[in-house]
């Protein structure tokens, strides 16, 4: 009926929204995004599946919702995994050039590479993305692509994104039973750092933060590649669990106090009246203090900055961000979130920007969406290679049929 | 209960450029016992004073001023054990509280709760001496076990309307010391043995304070440590001479009594320790000192401050005073300690709605049901050391609930529980 070979989709079961963002790559080769499905998801904790019917059911209402928008039968996505088990590692492989005339050949950059991935790993974890950094040609450093250079050792330097195969897998499996297909899994850390930010920034080096419900992912760039990924199993679940133990509240009315009161920053100016919360008979029920309020969120989240911070310093990444720090899922939505982030970390914060895709105007201007999208450009870039590789091959073989034609 | 962090941090600062004067009051015949105690002991630039309903314990007393909250009211009776009259009295007389406590930078509250006089006034006195601009410490001792359930009731009443009107509360329960001290001690003995250990808490923390140091603990760190925590307080001191007194003094830091083997330390939320060494205490000893404490409390605040003292030749002492969390189950059972344990079953019936299929448990007293389980256990009866040890225990105070976390794995992050509210862990209080 249609061709959906160009259709891409990008899948993201998080813990609070599942949401498949369907895009389309145009005759110019532009990404474009058409269609946006999303659900609320039960069956997710802290970034993994904990109740799989449910989160099933919610990831089929998403899909179909992203289906009706885009007028597409969507048949495989580009899943987005995350969790705590998730965690990268930088490895550098080495190899030797043995040819006389000691040019470094296509084959020897891949026998390369497959040394880098051989990490030291436990068996039941997987390798999610190893992803290269750079090349040394005998020891000089900073080579994006060294085919064609002389030289008698070879070596890359690569990071590599593991996580546990059988949470990993929990995923993939609910997608499975969906009659999906998975084209690939992707970490939703990457995912985001992909949607959000430029190559320049890339270059300067930046570090993207993505508050989730359960979890908070970060990716460091520097030099144009990743340098340091962590997941942090706090997200706004853990805020709005702090308030309804510290307002004595429900949990649903946490929520809620939290989206209308919240502030990621606590001082006497904002303090603000206190609420009355009124019973099912619109009488007050419970006077909540905001500033108290302010205070319980402020201290989470400012500890969240303040692990990453760490983490950071840990790594020895913390003086190559030059562009900053970009905030995006459902935490950047909390009111002053970067000027807090600014105070802790020390840095120029700013809530990210979907910008580097067209289409859907309404999708981009939500931080929270960026993972999702970040998954479709994922998902382009491959199609891309692919497409690529097909067109070469094309082209050969009309040139052929041409000289035939001719001859 | 009120923060008001920058106000305190503001009067720290004003006590700070101000020549430290204390002014010590013993309140209650308690009190007034105690504060003998401490006059034992010279406290420069300290003043005492001794406060009290009835003209009998004053009497007893033979240090600094006498202020006697006597009124009408009492008819020459004193407060009968009513800390309701001892407050109504000492209302009445708090122009003149307030009047003792002028110009003094801090005062020191000593008294023993339980009674009408020190559980009563106590809190007047407070407010009085905050209103006259000081910063307010008190130290308390809560009663026996046996000297019966009202007096507990009231003693802590009165703790409650202390730690709301004092900076910070020192609390001991004498319960506590039970345990500690042979049986064959005399009455007598027994509560100069607890007044001696509250009179060495007053004096250790008025060093730390008096001793211009040269890690400088400020009045308002130890409020702050003080105020608003959920648990308990406690303090120790030790002190040692010769070459390995680093080692040494740590010995007998985890030996001593209120430490209970250092397991305090191990449940601590918040320690301050303060060290005073002569000018040839080395960098390596303060090091030394300071990572065994920390190895035994990787999770608590630390505070530390260092003093030298120039006749402390060879010699060196610490201060440690210790905010523990709600304490966990086997502790509270096996300490016997009457802080707060015996208040959690009224607040347990109260909450638990009652269901109209399963029956209410049947109403068993703590003393009923430790005979049914010493009963139930073979060879319980046989000794009573032994007795007392196996005695079922209770829950803690405050049990931190993980809310939506409860089933899913905990996020731990470098032994800390990242489930359980920021706040709770760094001990923030909320108004």
């Amino acid at each position: 009926m249609f061709d959906t070979s160009n259709v891409i989709v990008g899948l993201e079961i998080g813990t609070s929204k599942v949401c498949a963002v369907v895009g389309e790559v145009n005759a110019e080769g532009e990404l474009n995004i058409v269609g946006l499905g999303q659900a609320r998801s039960r069956g997710v904790r802290k970034g993994e599946i904990c109740d799989a019917p449910v989160a099933e059911e919610d990831v089929r209402n998403a899909i179909v919702e992203a289906e009706h928008m885009a007028d597409v039968e969507i048949r495989s996505v580009y899943l987005g995994v995350t969790g705590a088990h998730v965690r990268g590692c930088n490895n550098r492989g080495v190899h030797q050039i043995v040819s006389a005339d000691r040019e470094i050949s296509e084959e020897d950059v891949q026998d390369v590479v497959k040394n880098a991935k051989a990490i030291n790993r436990s068996p039941e974890n997987h390798v999610i993305h190893a992803i290269r950094q750079h090349f040394l040609v005998d020891g000089q450093d900073g080579i994006p692509n060294p085919v064609g250079m002389l030289g008698s050792r070879v070596e890359v330097d690569m990071h590599v994104i593991q996580g546990n195969f059988n949470r990993l897998q929990n995923s993939v499996r609910t997608v499975k039973g969906l009659q999906l297909e998975v084209d690939e899994i992707v970490f939703t850390g990457l995912a985001s750092s992909l949607a959000l930010l430029t190559n320049e920034q890339k270059e300067l080096g930046a570090l993207v933060i993505d508050i989730g419900g359960g979890t908070t992912e970060y990716v460091v760039y520097s030099k144009g590649v990743i340098k340091h990924i962590g997941v942090l199993a706090v997200g706004g679940d853990h805020v709005s669990n702090d308030l309804a133990y510290g307002l004595k509240v429900p949990l649903g009315r946490a929520e809620q106090l939290k989206c209308e009161h919240g502030c990621a920053l606590a001082n006497r100016a904002n303090a603000g009246p206190d609420i009355t919360i009124p019973n099912e008979f619109g009488l007050p029920q419970k006077t909540v203090s905001v500033e108290n309020l302010r205070r319980i969120m402020a201290l989470r989240l400012e500890e969240v900055f303040q692990l990453i911070a760490q983490d950071l310093e840990l790594a020895g990444v913390l003086d190559y961000l030059r562009a900053g720090v970009f905030i995006c899922g459902g935490g950047a939505r909390i009111p002053q979130i970067a000027q807090l982030a600014e105070k802790v970390l020390q840095m120029p914060t700013s809530i990210g920007q979907t910008n580097s895709i067209s289409g859907l105007k309404s999708a981009q201007e939500h931080p929270e969406f960026a993972a999702a999208i970040g998954l479709v450009k994922v998902g382009s870039k491959q199609q891309r290679k692919r497409t690529g590789r097909k067109s070469l091959a094309g082209d050969i073989g009309n040139t052929i049929k041409q000289m035939l034609g001719r001859a | 209960m009120e923060t008001n962090l920058p106000l305190e941090n503001e009067a720290a600062a004003a006590a700070a450029s101000r020549p430290l004067t204390v002014k010590i009051f013993g309140v209650g015949s308690g009190g007034i016992a105690m504060l003998e105690l401490i006059a034992r002991s010279p406290l420069a630039g300290a003043s005492l004073a001794a406060i009290s309903a009835d003209a009998e314990s004053l009497a007893r007393s033979t240090v600094g001023e006498k202020i006697s909250v006597e009124t009408k009211l009492l008819r020459g009776l004193g407060t009968g054990g009513d800390p309701e009259r001892g407050a109504a009295a000492a209302e009445e007389f708090f122009p003149t509280l307030k009047e003792a406590c002028a110009g003094a930078t801090a005062v020191f509250i000593v008294a023993g709760l339980g009674g009408g006089a020190g559980t009563g006034i106590s809190p007047v006195l407070a407010r009085a001496a905050k209103e006259a601009g000081a910063l307010v410490l008190a130290f308390v001792t809560l009663p026996f076990l046996c000297e019966g359930n009202r007096r507990q009731q009231i003693a802590r009443r009165g703790l409650e309307q202390l730690k709301a009107q004092a900076d910070g509360v020192i609390c001991l329960p004498n319960q506590k010391l039970f345990q500690l001290i042979d049986e064959n001690t005399s009455v007598v003995e027994m509560f100069k043995a607890t007044g001696g250990l509250l009179a060495e808490g007053v004096n250790s923390v008025w060093q730390l304070l008096a001793r211009k140091g040269l890690i400088e603990i400020h009045f308002a760190d130890l409020c702050g440590l003080l105020k608003d925590r959920h648990g308990e307080s406690c303090f120790a001191t030790a002190s040692a001479t010769g070459a390995a007194r680093a080692r040494e003094v740590v010995a007998q830091l985890f030996a001593h009594p209120l430490l209970d083997g250092g397991k305090v330390l191990t449940e601590a939320e918040a320690v301050l320790v303060s060290l005073t060494g002569g000018p040839d205490l080395t960098m390596a000893e303060v090091n030394r000192v300071m990572e065994q404490i920390t190895g035994q409390c990787p999770q608590a605040q630390i505070i530390m401050g260092a003093a030298i003292d120039e006749s402390f030749q060879q010699r060196l002492a610490i201060t440690l005073v210790v905010t523990r969390r709600g304490a966990t189950a086997s502790k509270k059972v096996s300490t016997g300690d009457a802080g707060e344990s015996d208040s959690l079953p009224e607040k347990e019936t109260g909450a638990r709605p009652q269901s109209r299929l399963v029956p209410p448990p049947p109403e068993i007293s703590q003393e009923m049901a430790r005979e049914i389980f010493a009963s139930k256990t073979p060879g319980a009866s046989r000794s009573r050391k032994s007795h007392a040890k196996m005695s079922q225990g209770t829950l803690p105070l405050e049990i931190i609930s993980k809310g939506r976390f409860d089933k899913s794995e905990p996020t731990i992050h470098k032994g800390e529980d990242l489930d359980v509210p920021t706040y709770i862990r760094r001990g923030v209080a909320l108004n």
